[in-house]
């Protein structure tokens, strides 16, 4: 999901993580592996199953957190565990289907009763409530409240300034509304119509065919306008899911409860095996996976994995390695080169670095296998579109001298050149894999200096500020990302889109503003077949790719742990590889 | 340190010179040194840093492999918390990247040498610059010199007031990070120490007899501090700069450990690499064993040298 605030968590806790197996390679464990329909389960099982299945309701499910959320309010929030973690108490107009492997990527109607309908031109989206669905005070959710939720989560930055503005962006008269707050007119945004009770419709000023990857944010849940606090919303949540708010203490823990008014029969999406779910904030981050070792909690709410001390405690026996899932967390390491600072202005320059850079020794410096895949596309292969390619092989992706020499000789600097690379001074992977980076390109006579920077304004002043960059000639830039929505526009669009450029906090480091990019994702999210927009993706990470401007480096991965007590666990690809939160239970009773 | 302990000991170091009646400034010394031959802290202290210098100047050309270069990044799996610990290829193993732990040693020792001296340097001379105005002002300067020496002092004193360590990373943190911030960062610190200690120094000359023979000669003021007080008043300052090398070394080495330094992390230096060996320090101590025993060792040679200087220069510590 979100690119700063998301990869701030992938970085740290995902760059930590490691895992049981080689790439999705399992090993037999041969210890008290938990029995999965009699069968013993094994290290990654619940990347393509649901491991430890059950239907058995009851118990207290408990996560932890070694940090706090930006926010519990599905209308503030831009955190991939939070979307996760929301939907126990929120409905979305969609959302991703509850199930194992790439199936989880599906997406399915929730709140609404069909997928959105789309107009020819993909501009008009149609959605249908389902009848009956209940807050917790009874009374019941009408399209009204979803149209509020989403004007005040996108309109209303004075009160709520978290979560993304996709909604913003692509409303037809986005950029006119003042939000709910201000705007006290009873009509709201003339845009999102809703002709009755059951029926919402919106209208975009441009085609977007991901449109309901949109509907399954966190932002579609609906809020009475009645109980809306702005900012102190947060802290009595209005709930349309299965739980409720028993209590929450800002900044400590949360307790959710059944919801009395829920209806299995208005949800097809939620088990809802548990009783109570508790969530506590702040725990030591050691603490936390000592107490998932030790089946005292049920699940680490951030869901980037074990830390890299507590992975040698699970790594190294076997019956412990059988309880851990290492899957791709959706996100992507690479390498950005300015296509602004020269000799990276030249496409055969940019060309010697990706036959120099040596990823094998990037992945070593990264801590492994287990850590990460080495990447050869922009799209990780969990995001729809993924297609796998490798345009600048070299055997065991050690890089390939002589190659890179050819085209630093086309490139006419045939002895090398010295150039800057930036990294993330308090992400010290970032700078392990910066370090293997400079090392490669040594080989070949490109001298890289690197120059570390806060993370928190690395791309408002550093790297994501082209005059910055210019001026200080960061020619080679480490950059992370993963997608809003996992399809090949979520994530490439921010990245690779010319119109992403901006003069600060850009995330199009490389200033890749190349036509027929640009092109072919404008005409690809106007594409309402899924099929054949799909295909655009691939195509995109292609073009990209001729352009050379960015190495990648890494698929991320996390080695995440499932106690003895969880059941129902499975990794859902839709959430950064985190295990489906909607899913989970416990037989502890 | 506490901000009263520490002006105290500086103003009792001021002192010294001003204690022994009757020897002169060159006398002092040599009964000083023959004393100092015999201090067995003096020693000790002298081998660390001798050997430490040596290390620092030579390093480079002697280490065994690349300090930058990741050789034996096929050895080490951090995933599975499998290091190489000391062999006979690495003398003291590899680190987290698979490079030479004992060249990456060796390399680091000069930067933190340069990062010691040069800001010891910084401190030294703008201390020393403002000290010398100050004592010269209040000894000689009549009423309207002793408010400016006031003013100065006071100024030193607020800087002496603060944590060094607060300080230093504060300026570091406004200044952005680099290896010349670290330098002037702990440089500053070290400033109101050797001001407050010169002029103490001066001060305590100021009121000797063969300045008021000068100044009853009719000597310029000018030419009285810088022929006559200011050679006299110079002890103590060599003995606060041995003694202050050992703090810029651990300051530098702390600044850099909080990520403030040199901004490339593949340049070897001992802070450094003490704040990278401890992401592993559960599976590879020795990591951070090695960094960690150069600084202390090293700085533990400073402190010993200064405070043998020190008590030979002290009459009243004499066995």
């Amino acid at each position: 999901m979100k690119t700063k605030k998301v990869t701030a968590v992938i970085g740290t806790a995902l760059a930590l993580a490691l895992t049981a197996s080689a790439c999705g390679g399992s090993d037999d464990g041969d210890g008290d592996g938990k029995k999965n329909n009699g069968k013993k389960a094994v290290a990654d099982a619940a990347l393509e199953a649901v491991v430890n299945q059950s239907t058995e309701r009851g118990g207290t499910v408990t996560f932890e957190h070694s940090d706090v959320p930006d926010s519990l309010d599905p209308g503030n929030t831009y955190y991939g565990w939070v979307q996760n973690f929301s939907r126990l108490y929120g409905r979305s107009l969609t959302s991703f289907k509850p199930a194992a492997g790439a199936e989880g990527l599906e997406i399915v109607p929730d709140l609404a009763t069909s997928l959105g309908k789309p107009s020819a031109d993909a501009k008009t989206w149609t959605y249908q409530l389902r009848k009956g669905v209940k807050y917790d005070d009874g009374s019941e959710v009408t399209s009204k409240d979803v149209k509020y939720a989403v004007e005040r989560s996108n309109f209303a930055p004075e009160a709520l300034s978290n979560g993304p503005t996709y909604f913003k962006a692509y409303l037809e008269g986005g950029d006119k509304y003042k939000g709910p707050y201000k705007d006290k007119s009873p009509e709201g945004i003339a845009s999102i119509e809703t002709p009755d009770d059951h029926t919402i419709v919106f209208k975009l000023s441009k085609p977007f065919a991901d449109f309901d990857y949109l509907a399954t944010f966190s932002q579609t849940m609906p809020v009475p306008q009645a109980k809306d606090k702005g900012a102190e919303y947060v802290k009595n949540i209005v709930s349309s899911g299965p739980y409720k708010f028993e209590s929450y203490n800002e900044g400590r823990n949360a307790v959710l409860v059944r919801n009395p008014h829920w209806d299995k029969k208005t949800d097809p999406v939620r088990p809802a095996l548990a009783d109570r779910i508790e969530v506590k904030f702040k725990v030591n981050p050691t603490t936390v996976d000592q107490h998932l070792l030790n089946d005292q909690i049920t699940v680490d709410a951030a869901g980037t994995g074990l830390q890299t001390k507590s992975q040698p405690k699970v790594l190294t026996k076997s019956a412990e390695k059988a309880k851990t899932d290492n899957p791709y967390a959706g996100a992507l390491t690479y390498l950005a080169m300015s296509t602004k600072v020269a000799p990276f202005d030249n496409v055969e320059c940019r060309k010697a670095v990706q036959y120099a850079v040596d990823k094998a020794s990037v992945q070593q410096a990264l801590g492994g296998d287990t850590k990460g895949d080495v990447a050869s596309t922009m799209l990780p292969p969990t995001v729809n579109g993924y297609v796998k390619a490798d345009m600048y092989p070299t055997e065991g992706n050690k890089g390939d001298e002589a190659k890179a020499k050819e085209h630093l000789g086309k490139c006419g600097q045939p002895n090398g050149f010295t150039t800057n690379l930036s990294a993330r001074a308090d992400r010290p992977d970032e700078i392990s894999m910066a370090t293997a980076v400079k090392a490669s390109l040594e080989r070949v006579g490109i001298k890289a200096e690197i120059k570390t920077f806060p993370s928190g304004k690395y791309f408002a002043n550093f790297a994501g500020n082209p005059s910055y960059v210019h001026e200080h000639k960061l020619g080679l830039m480490m950059m992370a990302w993963g997608a809003d929505w996992p399809t090949g526009f979520g994530f490439l669009d921010q990245i690779v889109n010319g119109s992403a450029i901006k003069p600060s906090g850009g995330n199009n480091l490389m200033e890749l503003d190349d036509p027929k990019v640009n092109a072919a994702l404008g005409e690809g999210i106007g594409m309402t077949d899924a099929d054949e927009r799909t295909k655009k993706w691939g195509e995109v990470d292609k073009l990209v790719m001729e352009t050379a401007s960015a190495v990648p480096l890494i698929y991320r991965k996390n080695l995440l742990y499932r106690p003895d007590s969880a059941t129902n666990v499975t990794v859902t690809q839709a959430y950064l590889g985190m295990y489906d939160y909607l899913l989970i239970g416990t037989d502890k009773k | 340190m506490t901000t009263s302990t520490k002006a105290a000991k500086i103003e009792r170091l001021a002192e010294l010179t001003a204690q022994n009646e009757t020897s002169s400034g060159a006398s002092l010394w040599r009964e000083a040194f023959r004393r100092l031959k015999t201090s067995k802290m003096a020693i000790i202290g002298g081998v660390v840093i001798a050997a430490f210098i040596v290390m620092a100047v030579v390093g480079p050309w002697v280490a065994p492999h690349s300090p930058k270069a990741l050789t034996w990044k096929d050895e080490v799996f951090l995933n599975r918390g499998e290091f190489v610990g000391p062999r006979g290829e690495n003398w003291f193993g590899l680190d987290h990247l698979g490079r030479d732990m004992f060249s990456r040693f060796l390399v680091g020792a000069r930067q933190t040498l340069l990062v010691g001296v040069v800001s010891m340097l910084i401190g030294l001379i703008i201390g020393a610059v403002i000290g010398v105005v100050s004592g010269a002002a209040a000894t000689l300067g009549g009423a309207a010199g002793r408010r400016v020496d006031t003013v100065v002092m006071r100024i030193t004193d607020i800087m002496l007031a603060l944590p060094s360590l607060l300080l230093a990373a504060s300026i570091a943190a406004v200044m952005g990070q680099s290896l010349t911030t670290v330098m002037i960062a702990v440089g500053v610190v070290q400033i109101p120490i050797f001001a407050r200690l010169l002029r103490g120094s001066m001060l305590a000359q100021g009121s000797k007899d063969y300045v008021l023979a000068a100044k009853s000669l009719g000597i310029r003021k000018r030419r009285i501090v810088v022929t006559q007080i200011l050679p006299n008043s110079l002890s103590p300052v060599i003995v606060q700069a041995t003694l202050s090398l050992a703090t810029a070394i651990i300051e530098a080495a702390a600044l850099s450990y909080l990520g403030l330094g040199n901004p490339d992390p593949s340049v070897p230096e001992w802070g450094v690499m003490l704040s990278q060996a401890q992401r592993f320090f559960d599976n590879a101590p020795m990591m951070a064993v090695y960094p960690a025993v150069g600084i202390i060792i090293t700085a533990l040679g400073f402190t010993l040298l200064g405070e043998a200087m020190r008590e030979a220069l002290d009459p009243k510590l004499r066995g």
